[in-house]
């Protein structure tokens, strides 16, 4: 990290405190909390700090939407399986019910030294404890005239849930029986590992029963399946064969979007009907502006007993913008279970309690392979306090023995669960 | 009050001023102990519900009110690939024994 890109000055504003804003009256002197981003991270690290300080702690969460829209389940929108009314939840649960001060703005800039972040619609908020939720940008220059090919929607990447998917969803609908869809798969670490094999999944379900001589193409950059590779690759042989085809070590460098064609550093071009191109991902701008990027410019080192940034006091960083511990994957799940040993920590450090020596995360990603069966990943995760690090606990964790249909019932509860444990 | 009762009232008083101040750790550690458990049993929420509070949507077991020894049979039977699951004999083997008693204890103390 360079310490020039640490934001310093900021121009003079209304400095707009926290307190006395969640519920009314008589909280003057009480701590605050600025969220940023309302993500599974931001939303529950919002919603578990006002559940763990019993409401003594007041708490501002900024985020654009006006409504939460999920990434997993997506892929369903995306193959004609749900609509986007069943992926979305508003943000009232967390005013509502608990308190949360929940602004629709952006965040301009962070002052980490003067503990404010000056919002776009000009106001200066002050904080004690800042948690940066800003999930993951793109690194559009890693590919050349991605850019350009996705801003005049010829090339899609759908990767943040909202109207992509729609957008994406059209050009399937259009494209004719017989067509190619390829997508393309940025190396590791990226948002979401199963999700681009989930995708090709349930785009080739959709394919099978609408445009049966369609094709699915899978252009892999790492060297083979990121995730439950065994069993995404028999239900590709067992329920799509001729369909799907999977190549690996296809690292996009560049694409042309009036050709729908990307080319690769070593194989040849490879030309699609539709071309979902997964751009290479950071954390999210506001993290990078911030200079709290320091793996690689990239993503956010932080302590992981309490998720505190190494390069700001009192600002926290969680979700898929941090440099991950061991096995630890960019889910929403492990956002959410970040989130909740963050709101613990600033919870007790805020009340004067000693923080948990030993929390805990758990990890379960569940994909579905066509609408009704579905696959798991699950990992336990225990901080280990000489290594200073989150670790999968020994024996733990594991996958699917068989893809199932009892498993696309979990993957449904899940949603609903998380959704309720994330905003209402 | 009768005038004989004052001085044991005032004596009951200063105790009482006593053991508030002197309770002062004790009550942060156990303030700290439940703030711990309740993020313990948070790990357990994406699929079972805020405070074992399963969605109806959902149709996964309701943590919140489970009798605490069902619920740590339950969770051993998992653990030792006796109850057969799909994915619970994963996760209960990420906990400790000491761990997976606390998770019943406050589960079952939830309404």
């Amino acid at each position: 990290m360079q310490r020039r890109q640490v934001l310093t000055a900021l121009a003079g504003g209304v400095s707009l405190g926290l307190a006395g804003c969640a519920t009314g009256g008589g909280s003057a002197g009480r701590a605050r909390v600025l969220v940023v981003g309302g993500g599974y991270g931001g939303a529950t690290v919002s919603k578990y700090i006002r559940l763990l300080s019993e409401q003594q702690i007041d708490v501002m969460m900024v985020e654009p939407n006006r409504e939460f829209v999920s990434c997993p389940v997506s892929n369903l929108v995306l193959a004609g399986m749900k609509d986007m009314a069943a992926i979305t939840t508003p943000y009232t649960g967390l005013s509502g019910r608990h308190g949360v001060r929940v602004v629709h703005d952006r965040v301009l800039a962070v002052d980490v030294a003067k503990k404010t972040a000056q919002l776009e619609s000009g106001t200066t908020v002050a904080w004690d404890k800042l948690v940066l939720a800003p999930g993951v940008d793109f690194m559009w220059d890693q590919t050349a005239g991605l850019k350009a090919a996705h801003d005049a929607g010829q090339i899609l990447h759908a990767w943040k849930a909202g109207p992509e998917t729609m957008a994406l969803r059209r050009q399937l609908e259009a494209m004719p029986d017989g067509g190619v869809f390829a997508i393309a798969i940025p190396e590791a670490p990226y948002r979401c590992p199963p999700g681009p094999y989930e995708r090709a999944s349930v785009v080739a379900a959709y394919f099978k029963k609408h445009k049966p001589r369609a094709k699915v193409l899978i252009l892999d950059a790492n060297p083979d399946v990121t995730s439950k590779g065994p069993l995404f690759k028999k239900a590709w042989a067992d329920l799509y064969a001729g369909m799907v085809e999977y190549r690996p070590q296809h690292k996009a460098v560049s694409v042309d979007g009036n050709q729908r064609l990307v080319r690769f550093e070593v194989q040849d071009d490879v030309k699609a009907d539709v071309l979902n191109v997964l751009p290479q991902m950071r954390a999210g701008a506001l993290a990078v502006q911030t200079g709290l990027a320091n793996a690689n410019a990239r993503w956010c080192h932080v302590n992981f007993l309490n998720f505190e940034s190494t390069a700001a006091k009192d600002v926290h960083v969680i979700g898929d913008a941090i440099q991950v511990a061991t096995g630890m994957p960019k889910s929403g799940h492990m956002a959410n279970a970040q989130a909740k040993v963050t709101a613990a920590a600033i919870v007790a450090e805020l009340q004067g309690l000693e923080i948990n020596p030993q929390p805990m995360l758990t990890n379960v990603c569940l994909s579905y392979v066509d609408q009704g069966q579905a696959i798991h990943v699950a990992s336990v995760h225990e901080y280990v306090s000489d290594k200073k690090s989150f670790f999968p606990v020994a024996g733990s964790g594991g996958v699917s023995a068989v893809r199932s249909a009892q498993e696309a019932k979990n993957a449904e509860a899940w949603a609903y669960n998380i959704w309720a444990d994330t905003l209402k | 009050m009768p005038a004989t009762l004052r001085p044991l009232f005032l004596v009951a008083l200063t105790g009482l001023g006593a053991a508030l101040a002197g309770g002062a750790t004790a009550a942060d550690a156990n303030a700290a102990k439940k703030l711990h458990a309740r993020a313990l049993a948070a790990t357990c929420a994406q699929c079972h519900g805020t405070d074992g509070h399963a969605v109806a949507e959902g149709n996964q077991p309701r943590l919140a009110g489970m009798e605490q020894e069902f619920l740590m049979a339950q969770l051993m039977a998992f653990r030792s690939g006796q109850r057969p699951a799909t994915v619970m004999h994963q996760i209960t083997k990420g906990y400790s024994e000491a761990q997976l008693t606390t998770l019943a204890q406050y589960f079952s103390a939830q309404k």
